[in-house]
C-alpha cells in the first residue's frame, strides 16, 4: 500500500517536472481523469510545487560583495592546471613503457623455435626461454623494480590529475 | 560597467586582469551561494563566511573554468564541496547526513524559525522555514532545482551523481519537505490545501 503510494508520488512528481515520455504522460493523464485518489494527490503535489517555486532566496549582509573584493585584492588567480602539467613528460613515460614491453616481447618471440614440432600445438617451450641474460644481475633487478614502481606512481599521478581536471570541469 | 554582460564575458575580463569585474559575478550570485551555504550551516554567520570562502576559491580557480558548462553549475560544484568540508570540520560525518538524526537536530534547532514564522505568517516564510528544517542534502537539492535555475542533469553534475539518482533524491527531498510542512505547519498547510 505504502509502496503504491510512493510509486504514485514519484510518477506524479516526474509528470509535474515534465520529465515523462509521451506514453507515460498519456497514462498519467488518464489516471488523473478516472482515479480520484490520483487526482487528489496530484493537486496536493502541485500545491507543494507552487509553494516551492514561491520560496525566496536569502540575502547576505550589505557589505558582502565589498568583503569578498577586499579579500580578493590580496590574492591572485592560480594558473590553469593544464599549463603546469607537461604533456611531453606523460608522453615520454608512455613511450618508455611501450618500448620496454615491445623489447620483452621481441626477445620472447626471438626464443621461439618456430620449426620445432612437439606434442602440443604451442610452439613455445617456456622452460627453455633464457631470462638469465637479462635478470642475472641484482642491480638490474633493483633498477627494473624501481622503474616499475616509478611508472605506476606516475601513472597514478596522471590519472589523479585527469580526474581532478574532470571534476573541476564539471 | 559590466552588469549587462554574460558570465563568460565577465570571466574573460577578470582573466585579462580586470579584478573589479569579478564584483559583478559576486553580486549576481551572492544570494544563490549564500542561500545554499545557509542550507548547510543553518546559521547566517557561518553561511556568510562559507559563501565568502566559496567566491575566493572560485576566483583563484577561475583559469580552470573552460566554459563547457554554465558558470553557475561550476560555481555550485564549489559550493557543494566547500559546504561538505565545512560540515566535516564541524564533526558531522557526511554519511550521517542521510540519517534521520540530523533531521531531528535541525528540528530542535528550529524553534527560532518557528517564532519567526508566527510573526511573518506567510506561505513563503513557511516554505523557507520548512526547507531549513530539512537535512542539508535535501535542502540543497530543492534549492538547486527551484531557485538556482539548474536542470536535473546539471544538479547531477554538481552533486557528482547519475541523473536518475539526482531525480530520485529530489523526489524524496520533496516528500520529506511535505511531511515537515504537514507536521510543523499543519494549520497553514490545511489552509493551502483547502
Amino acid at each position: 500500500m505504502e509502496a503504491n503510494m510512493h510509486n504514485m508520488e514519484e510518477r506524479l512528481w516526474s509528470y509535474i517536472d515534465g520529465a515523462v515520455d509521451a506514453a507515460e504522460r498519456t497514462v498519467i493523464e488518464k489516471l488523473l481523469q478516472e482515479n480520484a485518489e490520483w487526482k487528489a494527490k496530484y493537486h496536493e503535489l502541485l500545491e507543494v510545487n507552487s509553494l516551492l517555486q514561491s520560496s525566496e532566496l536569502e540575502e547576505p549582509s550589505m557589505r558582502f560583495t565589498k568583503n569578498v573584493m577586499e579579500e580578493i585584492a590580496k590574492t591572485h588567480i592560480a594558473p590553469a592546471t593544464r599549463t603546469y602539467i607537461n604533456k611531453n613528460i606523460i608522453r615520454g613515460i608512455f613511450i618508455f613503457f611501450i618500448t620496454l614491453l615491445v623489447a620483452f616481447l621481441a626477445y620472447g618471440f626471438g626464443q621461439i623455435d618456430w620449426t620445432a614440432k612437439g606434442d602440443t600445438n604451442i610452439p613455445v617451450d617456456l622452460s627453455k626461454v633464457d631470462y638469465s641474460k637479462f635478470f642475472n644481475n641484482t642491480y638490474l633487478n633493483v633498477f627494473m623494480m624501481i622503474n616499475v614502481v616509478l611508472g605506476l606512481f606516475l601513472l597514478d599521478r596522471y590519472l589523479a590529475n585527469k580526474r581532478k581536471e574532470f571534476q573541476k570541469e564539471a | 560597467m559590466s552588469t549587462g554582460q554574460n558570465d563568460n564575458e565577465i570571466i574573460s575580463l577578470v582573466l585579462r586582469g580586470d579584478q573589479q569585474a569579478y564584483a559583478t559575478l559576486v553580486s549576481r550570485y551572492q544570494n544563490y551561494v549564500f542561500t545554499l551555504s545557509l542550507r548547510f550551516t543553518k546559521n547566517r554567520e557561518d553561511a556568510e563566511e562559507v559563501a565568502q570562502d566559496i567566491f575566493i576559491k572560485a576566483y583563484k580557480a577561475l583559469a580552470d573554468f573552460k566554459g563547457n558548462s554554465k558558470f553557475s553549475t561550476w560555481l555550485y560544484t564549489i559550493v557543494n564541496n566547500t559546504c561538505i568540508t565545512f560540515l566535516r570540520k564541524k564533526r558531522l560525518e557526511t554519511h550521517s547526513l542521510d540519517k534521520e538524526g540530523v533531521f531531528e537536530v535541525a528540528d530542535s534547532q528550529d524553534s527560532g524559525l518557528r517564532a519567526n514564522m508566527v510573526e511573518q505568517k506567510s506561505k513563503v516564510a513557511m516554505v523557507n522555514n520548512a526547507i531549513n528544517m530539512l537535512n542539508p542534502d535535501d535542502a540543497e537539492i530543492i534549492t538547486l532545482f527551484y531557485k538556482s535555475e539548474q536542470s536535473l542533469e546539471e544538479i547531477a553534475q554538481i552533486l557528482g551523481l547519475e541523473t536518475n539518482t539526482a531525480k530520485v533524491r529530489l523526489h524524496r527531498a520533496r516528500t520529506r519537505l511535505k511531511e515537515k510542512m504537514e507536521k510543523h505547519f499543519s494549520e497553514e498547510v490545511r489552509d493551502i490545501y483547502n
